[in-house]
């Protein structure tokens, strides 16, 4: 059974469309991946999934429902975990649980139950009574997500659940991700991070301007659309010369921060001497060079012509942002 | 979820949370309580001798008089403070964890309103304790005392919806505060510190149809001369009157909001 469906969905703010007719499914108990820079649609979306915002055409049911039609039963099925953290730095994290057990319907003796079991689970029962105020980001998303628990539902959508977090909190939160996949809920995360993507998903769809450009498990997307590339640090920082060089072997890739250049190749390591030839006799020394395995950023360069960390500039959903 | 005990058990629980919110947060209780009672002590240390004036209607001291007068200004400023709470939510985000969970959108403004009007309570009881306590009378007895703390308690929960339709409407905490100065023009060009006998014109006609003047005197008759239907009636009438329009306006912002995203 899907729990989620999405044809030609679409959101339009004014002249600008946010969201461009995506269509994508979610079988039950997968973990889909969302991918995209920042402005990319990917919030919008969520939103529409998630009730708070109207898409203006297409149709998508959530948990077998209709995301318009029938937006109260989807919003009982679904926890909701948003970009920067919704908590009220007055709470306390007993009393947000609890309050978010009640709005889901729980009765109290239950609300209290769930809030007491949620908060050990995600070992913040020492700071339980402490304000929501003086937590750190970790805290706040591990409590949020916490709330987002509460009725145990069956689809999960979680919007950048770990931007801005240390890698200690981010693998706090992968951990607790893969816990409830493993106990059989559909997780439907956002995320600009290539590597959260990869350890988490299931299927990964990637969104720029508000267009699905590539949708797959991750490696099939990488088999499908990623070459290794060999990954070079000059000396002398010649990075023009040395792309020259390097476009007589093989695809030269969009430069990531000036320094670095990359080179897809067909053949793997056995291209690496042809590269060290062309720079040689370009009188380009090296400091060091590196085989890279295609990575998603491969499948984002192939499928948008940029790097998912240069984050599209412009686009529509920073628009309506701004 | 379905059933109006669900439902006002979610309201309970949405008014409870804005009661802790004001008592956690010292800019939105100050407005409410603090600052009416600093205005009263002056008022009525420095004022006290209006009560002698020609034309000052009866009571038996000033303080008897400016207690509707504090109430109505610590009701106005709650009704204004939940307004800048809700825009908080709004900017923070909060108020997309209510859009998200399966409750009725209209119980997020009830909630609001509910801590609205418990302040509004709150302010009553606080204002005619400090009454008591410094010798003012209250003519009505228990009854009168009961019937303006009604009165307060639903002027606050009318008040807070004008209070919850801009916040809704504009999304902005500053926008809301910015009201702030607006809501004590409209307060002092009623009858809550001055008997309109006293006043001059255009003051005195404004003051005459202002509905805050309605309300003041409901409150006030009550505790400087004993339950009158009359101005009981047009009180009644014109928290009713503001109830509706806050409701309606809360409405249209509301879903003005939810179609906006």
């Amino acid at each position: 059974m899907l729990a989620i469906e999405v044809e030609g969905l679409q959101r339009a703010f004014d002249e600008v469309l946010a969201v461009q007719g995506i269509d994508l499914t979610v079988a039950e108990g997968e973990i889909y991946g969302f991918l995209g820079p920042n402005g990319a649609g990917k919030t919008t979306t969520v939103r529409m999934l998630t009730t708070l915002l109207l898409p203006t055409g297409g149709r998508a049911t959530v948990a077998g429902h209709d995301v318009v039609a029938e937006a109260r039963t989807v919003r009982a099925s679904i926890g909701v975990a948003l970009q920067e953290a919704a908590l009220d730095p007055l709470m306390t994290g007993r009393e947000l649980i609890r309050l978010q057990a009640t709005l889901q319907g729980l009765p109290a003796a239950e609300g209290k139950r769930r809030a007491d079991a949620l908060l050990e689970r995600v070992d913040l029962s020492g700071a339980a009574d402490r304000r929501v105020g003086g937590y750190s980001g970790g805290m706040k998303r591990r409590l949020d997500l916490a709330a987002a628990l509460v009725h145990e539902p069956r689809v999960l959508f979680l919007d950048e659940p770990t931007t801005g977090l240390d890698p200690v909190s981010r693998m706090t939160i992968w951990e607790e991700v893969r816990a409830l996949n493993d106990a059989g809920t559909t997780v439907f995360l956002t995320t600009q991070y290539l590597e959260e993507a990869d350890q988490l998903a299931d299927n990964v769809g990637i969104i720029d301007s508000g267009r699905i450009v590539a949708e797959g498990t991750p490696d099939s997307l990488k088999t499908e659309f990623g070459h290794p590339h060999i990954q070079l640090q000059l000396a002398d920082g010649s990075v023009a010369a040395a792309e020259r060089a390097c476009a007589t072997v093989g695809k030269v890739l969009p430069p990531k921060d000036g320094k670095l250049v990359e080179v897809e190749v067909e053949n793997g390591a056995a291209d690496i001497p042809r590269v060290v030839r062309a720079l040689d006799e370009a009188g380009i020394a090296v400091e060091s060079l590196e085989l890279v395995r295609p990575t998603l950023d491969d499948v984002f360069v192939a499928k948008t012509g940029y790097h998912l960390e240069e984050e599209g500039e412009g686009s529509a959903e920073e628009a309506v942002e701004a | 979820m379905s059933g109006i005990g669900t439902n006002a058990r979610v309201v309970g629980a949405l008014g409870m949370r804005s009661i802790r919110q004001t008592f956690r947060r010292p800019q939105l209780i100050a407005p409410i309580i603090v600052f009416p009672t600093l205005l009263l002590a002056i008022q009525t240390g420095g004022a006290g001798a209006a009560v002698e004036l020609p034309g000052f209607p009866p009571v038996q001291s000033f303080l008897q008089f400016m207690l509707a007068g504090a109430m109505m200004q610590s009701l106005m400023l709650a009704g204004n403070s939940g307004g800048i709470a809700l825009a908080v939510d709004i900017e923070m985000g909060f108020t997309d964890r209510l859009f998200a969970a399966p409750i009725p959108r209209f119980a997020i403004v009830f909630g609001r309103l509910a801590g609205t009007a418990a302040l509004g309570l709150f302010a009553a009881i606080w204002f005619f304790a400090i009454g008591l306590i410094f010798g003012a009378e209250i003519e009505g007895g228990i009854p009168g005392a009961l019937l303006a703390t009604a009165l307060v308690t639903a002027a606050a929960l009318a008040v807070g919806g004008i209070g919850a339709a801009i916040a809704l409407r504009t999304g902005s905490a500053s926008v809301v505060q910015g009201l702030f100065p607006l809501v004590l023009v409209v307060l002092f060009l009623s009858t809550a510190f001055f008997p309109q006998e006293l006043m001059i014109e255009p003051a005195k006609t404004i003051a005459k149809y202002n509905p805050l003047s309605f309300v003041v005197e409901g409150v006030r008759e009550p505790i400087v001369g004993g339950i009158e239907l009359g101005d009981t009636l047009a009180a009644v009438a014109t928290i009713v009157g503001i109830f509706a329009l806050g409701l309606l306006l809360s409405g249209r912002a509301l879903r003005h909001r939810l179609r906006a995203g």
